[in-house]
């Protein structure tokens, strides 16, 4: 199949989705499942699972996330009497699909040179570039606020067909929660693109070039330049994926939250699909915020021109997988440290604080970038 | 003030001194953040290079590392011998008599030799109803069933496997040095007559004290 006809395409893009979802998606979910417990324990001076092994093979307990599957395949798949069937069935995966299908926009390598994999680049000139980016949309950022806010759907939908008060409160803080926190996220991404001036996750990561570089700072790591924007998007990202310390809708004290009557693999579903969330959000973040799968500084040009395409692609890659895994890592030590929102100081730090202070980051950058054009 | 009757409520408002930086939480998160990162950190190191002692974890792998029970600890029942090996116990009931969970069964019967009266043909106790209360032990005016063997209760796939018969008590067993049969009102001149305290300093006999009751306490009341 020649470069670039409809059949080449087709094939590229799913061993891409292929690689993206079976390849790195699910395999990193399942691990924070079990890395979650582990790195919560050690933080607490404890030790966590660590038991889990296949034979011989135990290495710290990883297998502790295929122990869990397997619990959950083998779990009774119970449905309440009076719960409406088909929303309740499909609840879990309305839940969980939007960050499967939002990764498609998560650029996670350069772009392959294809005909040229074994051969160095030299003057950085790719005759057929197939990047690694499952689709390259214009709309980009909001396709993914597009996506991402249907798992609210999920989330309420899983409230209502229970039939239970509680898992209904859950669905409906669920819904609240999200709803609001999105304003914010859109804003904090409003600053971003004012910068970069597209939309489009690939063109952002791939201005991200340098790491820090004060007199062009659309071309650096974007954290320099949206630093405020940055804290704002982390907040509001956690607040979507609906865990501590914006854990209301799940609020384990009071009503254990909208999928109180889930069991089996349809709460794994659930489970699966907020450690999906996490990476999917660091991956939009690092995209947004830490130069993608960029070194940053010179080190880019200097892999480029020494490696062979496949090899730099590698080792790009590589270097992404590590700051998504860092950033998950981080979400986790949050989750662990701070102590839980109620219900009404999350609305109003949502709308009386994160909200007015995202407006003015965005007007602020307005301003700044008008007067940089202006000088 | 004059709004200030009856049924009025009166609300004292608590202005909570903060500065900007306390408001926007962000230097605290990013303190507690430290806190909770510098335990992984270190533990995590610690633990992949193998120097888990020196790092802060407090847990206990339990089927593997057992932590000791403390000295006076009760826990599973043991039957003491004589010094012929034969149980301790004369089958006086008074253990099934004060247990309140009614998990002790004995069945007496006369014992063959003739030198003493009774002893246990069944001795059983369910450990499933024990409630170890060590009243049994308290009881037993022979230092016949102890419950000192710092172990608790196994774990058992079939109910009927927690019933203890006599031999499984009696495994446990060891030498008493309390005199068999008691020495009665005699007790004092027995503790000044004989070392009470046994040679390899193990465990201390039943009856009356020893070691607690100085001996010039005894030669004044004597």
């Amino acid at each position: 199949m020649p470069y670039g006809s409809l059949g080449f395409n087709i094939l590229a893009a799913v061993v891409k989705i292929v690689f993206m979802i079976l390849g790195f998606l699910m395999p990193l979910a399942s691990i924070l499942t079990w890395l979650e417990r582990r790195q919560s324990a050690m933080m607490q001076d404890r030790l966590g699972p660590n038991r889990a092994n296949i034979g011989p093979f135990k290495a710290w307990g990883i297998t502790h996330f295929l122990a869990d599957a397997l619990k959950f395949l083998f779990k009774e798949d119970y449905v309440p009497g009076k719960a409406h069937k088909f929303l309740f069935m499909w609840a879990p995966v309305m839940a969980m699909a939007p960050a499967l299908i939002v990764s498609a926009i998560i650029p996670f390598g350069p772009s392959l040179c294809w005909g040229q994999l074994t051969k160095k680049i030299v003057d950085g000139v790719c005759e057929h570039p197939v990047p690694l980016q499952i689709a390259r949309l214009d709309v980009g950022l909001l396709f993914y606020f597009a996506i991402s806010s249907l798992s609210v759907y999920g989330a309420t939908l899983a409230g209502w067909a229970s039939h239970n008060k509680w898992s209904m409160m859950g669905g409906l803080r669920a819904s609240s929660q999200m709803m609001s926190y999105e304003v914010t996220m859109g804003m904090a991404v409003l600053g971003s693109f004012l910068v970069f001036g597209t939309l489009e996750p690939g063109a952002i990561v791939g201005q991200q070039e340098t790491f820090l570089d004060w007199s062009n700072l659309s071309h650096s790591w974007g954290i320099f330049s949206q630093p405020l924007g940055f804290v704002l998007f982390l907040t509001a990202a956690i607040a979507e994926t609906k865990r501590t310390p914006f854990d209301i809708p799940e609020g384990e004290p009071e009503i254990i939250g909208y999928f109180v009557e889930y069991s089996g693999l349809r709460f794994g579903m659930f489970f699966l699909g907020e450690f999906l969330e996490i990476v999917v959000s660091s991956g939009i973040m690092i995209s947004l915020f830490f130069g993608g799968w960029h070194w940053g500084g010179t080190i880019d040009g200097f892999l480029a021109a020494h490696l062979p395409n496949i090899a730099f692609v590698l080792a790009m890659f590589a270097l992404w997988t590590v700051k998504v895994f860092a950033f998950c890592s981080f979400q986790l030590l949050i989750r662990w440290s701070l102590p839980r929102f109620r219900s009404d100081q999350l609305m109003r730090l949502g709308w009386q604080r994160l909200l007015p202070v995202s407006i003015a980051n965005v007007v602020a950058t307005a301003l700044i970038i008008l007067w940089a054009q202006a000088k | 003030m004059a709004a200030e009757g009856k049924g009025t409520v009166t609300v004292k408002v608590v202005n909570r001194p903060g500065s900007l930086s306390q408001q926007m939480y962000l230097p605290a998160i990013a303190e507690g953040l430290g806190v909770t990162f510098r335990h992984f950190m270190s533990n995590f190191a610690l633990n992949v290079t193998g120097q888990r002692k020196k790092s802060e974890i407090q847990t206990i792998e339990y089927p593997e590392q057992k932590k000791a029970y403390p000295e006076r600890h009760r826990g599973l029942h043991r039957l003491m011998l004589r010094e012929d090996g034969q149980v301790r116990c004369v089958a006086c009931m008074m253990c099934p008599t004060v247990c309140p969970a009614h998990c002790i069964t004995i069945v007496p019967e006369e014992a063959p030799d003739g030198t003493i009266e009774k002893r246990p043909r069944i001795f059983e106790i369910d450990e499933l109803r024990c409630v170890v209360c060590g009243l049994c032990a308290e009881a037993c005016p022979c230092d016949a069933i102890r419950m000192d063997t710092l172990d608790h209760a196994k774990p058992t796939y079939r109910r009927v496997d927690a019933i203890l018969d006599k031999e499984e008590l009696m495994s446990r067993g060891t030498l008493s040095i309390a005199t068999q049969g008691g020495v009665g009102a005699m007790w004092r001149e027995k503790v000044e007559g004989e070392a009470q305290t046994p040679a390899d300093g193990g465990v201390v006999p039943a009856g009356p004290p020893h070691g607690t009751t100085p001996k010039h306490d005894l030669a004044r009341k004597s």
